[in-house]
């Protein structure tokens, strides 16, 4: 073996080496700083993963843009769902008097709020967009209590990773990161353009996460839970909507 | 080893970088027409939806039944994988572009290649250029191995205009990047706006395509296919 060979041979076998450590380190920087989503397997993961890990690196404290009373979609549009259950109909027949919101899972005081409750934390209000990753959007003034409030209430645990949140139809749950869970925007909406949240935009409750598509801020929340881990929900996605071949990330 | 020296015409790096970029397009195309037909109607400024006035629609129907669109059918939902699909052509498309103009800047191919040599830059060259080009005649020999002058500014317009600005007006519409840079979007006009100009943009890179494949098929679909695979002539 010549010397020129023998240095090719082992400058190459070292820059193969350093390759692969230096993937391994990326990676396990990736999970540490959580920049990994949870539907980052198959064939579209390298696209998900790059979007979602360097929106985290560039939006992780930006807002979301608020908008001048003069700017509310008048009228406000609510969007098709379908048929609400039976479950739904019976508090909607008591005007919502009964509903509520079960927070559990990695928290310290795990808690039912009725709406009463949660009206009795600081209201916070603001004029953002509504975009659904149809194409359309609106307008809409929304208010309610900040998601980052009640997390306090509640006590989460350091190891809290993510949010899970359900609708009162069970196949209709979302997660987002801790990221998102605590920013100042991210709202459990109690009510909209000054009047209570109609049930076509989501009431008695909703979540309202103005830096990700529609689909994220699911309606008619009745249930949260704190975990480190989505692998224990659904197929393990993050939530329904990898399930149905939607993205978990929809901040894109 | 025998010691050959073949003059390529398109050097190695064009050529991965073009067929690259071409079956990105191709993939953001489909996937961005499926994801068009959820909503086919356009709006200018911040907000639209089924109760505002549009600024234009397409006259396909929807694949949504909420949106009117005179057809009495619902096309099936493809939202799904076409929005995976367009997001992670785009991060290819991207990145393979940002490869191919740092490498044009530092070799001077953009200088050499693309920018009209000094002799092309006057109306003279430039008028006579599209004489030939009205008239259809065939490219010259010489043509092969360089570009026209219209060819040139095409490419150009094509690589620092029209893609800049299809990825800037589709990094608008994206709430989580706005939120970080929101002048993104503003000075468009708004979210909606972008969504329009996206559309708008993609029809004149469509335009470009087809202009572009017909002008290969004129010259020579084989020597022009031939050197843009193997980068030989013939």
């Amino acid at each position: 073996m010549s010397d020129l060979s023998r240095r090719k041979l082992i400058t190459t076998g070292l820059a193969a080496a350093a390759g692969v450590v230096g993937l391994g380190a990326a990676e396990r920087i990736a999970q540490r700083y959580g920049l990994i989503p949870p539907d980052h397997g198959g064939i579209y993961g390298l696209g998900e993963t790059l979007t979602y890990a360097s929106q985290r690196l560039l939006t992780r404290h930006s807002l979301a843009r608020e908008f001048a009373r003069s700017q509310i979609s008048n009228p406000p549009l609510a969007n098709e769902m379908p048929p609400l259950n039976d479950a739904f109909k019976r508090l909607q027949a008591g005007r919502f008097a009964d509903w509520r919101l079960a927070v559990n899972g990695m928290v310290a005081r795990p808690t039912s709020f009725s709406l009463d409750q949660l009206k009795s934390y600081p209201s916070h209000t603001q004029i953002t967009m509504l975009q659904c990753e149809e194409g359309w959007s609106y307008i809409a003034e929304w208010n309610g209590v900040t998601l980052s409030h009640v997390m306090d209430a509640v006590g989460t645990l350091p190891q809290a990773r993510y949010v899970v949140y359900y609708s009162i139809d069970p196949d209709w749950w979302e997660s987002i990161d801790m990221a998102d869970a605590l920013h100042p925007q991210t709202f459990l909406a109690y009510g909209m353009n000054g009047g209570d949240l109609p049930v076509g935009n989501g009431g008695p409750l909703r979540l309202r996460l103005p830096r990700q598509l529609g689909y994220k801020s699911v309606k008619f929340i009745t249930h949260m839970t704190v975990t480190d881990n989505l692998k224990g929900f659904g197929k393990g996605l993050g939530s329904a909507s990898p399930e149905g071949g939607y993205a978990w990330y929809a901040g894109i | 080893m025998p010691a050959t020296t073949v003059v390529s015409r398109h050097s190695a790096l064009v050529r991965v970088t073009h067929w690259i970029t071409a079956l990105c397009f191709f993939a953001l195309l489909v996937s961005g027409l499926e994801i068009v037909v959820s909503h086919p109607r356009f709006y200018w400024g911040e907000t639209g939806n089924v109760l505002t006035p549009t600024l234009f629609k397409l006259p396909i129907p929807a694949s949504r039944s909420l949106v009117p669109s005179g057809y009495g059918y619902v096309l099936p939902d493809q939202n799904g994988w076409s929005r995976y699909l367009h997001f992670q052509a785009a991060w290819v498309l991207v990145l393979t572009g940002l490869l191919y103009v740092i490498w044009g800047l530092l070799t001077g191919h953009f200088r050499k290649s693309l920018v009209p040599s000094a002799a092309d830059r006057s109306w003279r060259a430039f008028s006579s250029a599209i004489v030939s080009h009205l008239r259809f005649e065939r490219p010259s020999e010489a043509e092969a191995w360089s570009y026209n002058v219209l060819q040139r500014l095409t490419y150009l317009f094509v690589i620092f205009i029209l893609f800049p600005l299809v990825i800037w007006t589709g990094l608008a519409m994206s709430p989580g990047f706005v939120s970080a840079v929101p002048a993104a979007v503003t000075v468009l006009g708004g979210q909606q706006s972008a969504r329009t100009l996206h559309f708008l943009v993609t029809l004149a890179l469509v335009l470009f395509l087809l202009v572009h494949v017909v002008m290969v098929c004129f010259a020579g679909f084989r020597s022009r296919m031939r050197a843009m695979i193997t980068g030989r002539v013939r």
